[in-house]
């Protein structure tokens, strides 16, 4: 389709004029509520949320200091659980007793329901950046770990078995091996993985926090202000898809060697 | 007289199935031959004759269940580590350029500085005619040149025994004679021994000093065994019209022939049951 980012651009002009002619007061004839307020009460008014994340960035830019604690605490969540991941992957895939013994276990703790732990984390680790990354591991470990262990399992034998013909050593083979085909099976998931980091790290402070851009959203549910819980749902957003573009331009660069569809010189 | 390169002696394997251990496949029976320094034997049988089986026991990939590997006389306990193994299948790091490929076997064995191991590899790919392919990934490379990695990886290692499981056998007709002819050259430069293994008769004879041809599957062992006396240098297309090629050919194909059948039967009956 010609022009598809300006069609894209005018269905979101369209949506958000929608949203502004239901929601400002006095504007249309109440038909679903009783009085004009009411819409605006529940929905927003997109003018005040843009006002909002006007000031937030701008007028007064006081957003900056709880979106870098946001931003530490996915980036702490998702290299710690990536790594730990990593290293349980490897383990278990190639320790066939680990993996007998633990396979219940592990079963067990990635069907729980994960985000439960949440309070059980700000008991252990406080409200502050602690209990955030904890939660975010838990989410971002199974990710990697079920990715690494089926990575491992399905190295190609007959690389393998070329690898050993060439003289490599068992260390050598989880070195050149075992470990680049993990890795690749890692940032296969890495969409996943920073996503599910970002959700533990918003959704722990939304839980119980004092900083932090699910905090400010914690307290504007408190007051009934609609329009700031809309502006940090579009910060976060915004947010969300920043980090999933640096993703993919890291995976880009990291995962050269994979051939992609329709690739050419 | 000195030892040869590689000698089985009465090697069986028996494969034993993991979840019934009751299951027995005896893939080779009381096989033995001998490979001497520098020849270069060609293996050929039907179909699940258990070709490969004999390959990975001379690679040391795979233990004799009866019998022994001896390599250059000594009794080969592990991987056998003065032979190169060029595989059927994609044997390629994918996540490693052409030249780290080839420089894998180098740094595995870590015997000699980064840079003339580099230096080496670098050399390799110039001999298979891959040089400037340097910083490609296997998967911007066609089949072909791919197996011409696998050989300079294999190569580089400068290994006195070269075991390989029909390496051409996924290439289009042309590139495996070029191919093929590439091999004898680099052969012929440097006296390796060599054991072949293929189901293509045509590749068998044109390639080796002799032919050794296996029974049907299971239990299979060698029947018939055939030296190859056309001169060398040799030219893989031309040597095909030649009337002693044709002679050869007729005659270890009648040996070859039932085996074919027989194996082919095996196969019917092992579907039906």
């Amino acid at each position: 389709m010609k022009h598809l980012r300006l069609w894209q651009a005018l269905l979101l002009m369209a949506l958000l004029a929608f949203w502004w002619a239901m929601t400002t007061p006095g504007l249309l004839p109440n038909v679903l509520f009783d009085n004009d307020k009411q819409a605006a009460f529940f929905f927003g008014e997109p003018l005040k949320v843009l006002a909002r994340v006007w000031a937030w960035f701008v007028r007064d830019a006081d957003v900056y200091p709880h979106l870098a604690v946001t931003l530490v605490e996915t980036l702490l969540a998702f290299g710690v659980g990536a790594t730990l991941g990593l290293g349980g992957g490897l383990w278990l895939a190639l320790s066939p007793l680990a993996s007998a013994l633990l396979e219940p276990y592990v079963k067990a703790l990635n069907s729980m329901p994960r985000i439960i732990l949440a309070p059980i984390f700000s008991v252990w680790f406080g409200l502050g950046m602690g209990s955030k990354v904890a939660l975010g591991v838990t989410l971002v470990f199974f990710i990697v770990f079920f990715n690494v262990y089926q990575g491992v399992k399905e190295v190609s034998p007959v690389i393998l078995a070329n690898a050993r013909m060439l003289g490599a050593s068992p260390k050598q083979l989880l070195r050149h091996v075992y470990l680049p085909s993990a890795t690749s099976w890692v940032f296969s998931s890495l969409h996943t993985s920073v996503g599910l980091a970002f959700v533990g790290a918003v959704v722990g402070e939304y839980l119980g926090s004092s900083q932090g851009v699910g905090y400010l959203i914690l307290q504007a549910e408190g007051s009934f202000d609609i329009n700031t819980v809309m502006a940090g749902i579009v910060v976060l957003t915004a947010f969300a898809l920043l980090i999933d573009a640096a993703v993919g331009r890291v995976e880009k660069r990291l995962m050269k060697w994979q051939p992609r569809a329709g690739e050419s010189e | 007289m000195t030892a040869p390169a590689l000698e089985l002696q009465a090697v069986s394997c028996t494969f034993v199935s993991q979840g019934a251990p009751g299951q027995r496949y005896t893939a080779v029976r009381d096989v033995s031959l001998t490979v001497g320094a520098g020849e270069f034997v060609a293996v050929v049988g039907p179909t699940g004759c258990g070709k490969s089986t004999l390959l990975n026991m001379a690679a040391g990939l795979l233990a004799p269940s009866t019998g022994t590997v001896r390599v250059f006389g000594s009794v080969l306990a592990g991987i056998n580590r003065r032979a190169g193994y060029l595989f059927q299948a994609e044997s390629l790091m994918p996540w490693r350029t052409a030249l780290g490929n080839v420089m894998a076997g180098l740094e595995f064995r870590a015997d000699r500085p980064r840079r003339e191991a580099r230096a080496v590899a670098e050399d390799w790919l110039r001999r298979v005619g891959l040089g400037g392919f340097d910083d490609r990934y296997p998967h911007q490379l066609s089949g072909g040149m791919r197996k011409r990695v696998s050989l300079a990886q294999t190569l580089a290692l400068d290994p006195d025994i070269i075991l390989m499981d029909e390496p051409f056998s996924a290439l289009d007709i042309q590139t495996r004679q070029l191919m093929e002819n590439e091999v004898l050259a680099l052969w012929a430069a440097k006296k390796k021994a060599v054991l072949f293994i293929t189901h293509d008769l045509d590749e068998a004879i044109a390639m080796s000093d002799r032919v050794v041809i296996l029974s049907a599957g299971p239990a299979s062992h060698p029947i018939g065994e055939f030296h190859i006396d056309i001169a060398r240098p040799r030219d893989v297309a031309e040597i095909k019209t030649s009337a002693r090629f044709i002679d050869l050919h007729a005659a270890i194909w009648a040996v070859l022939r039932d085996e074919v059948l027989k194996g082919y039967a095996q196969q019917l009956l092992v579907k039906a049951a």
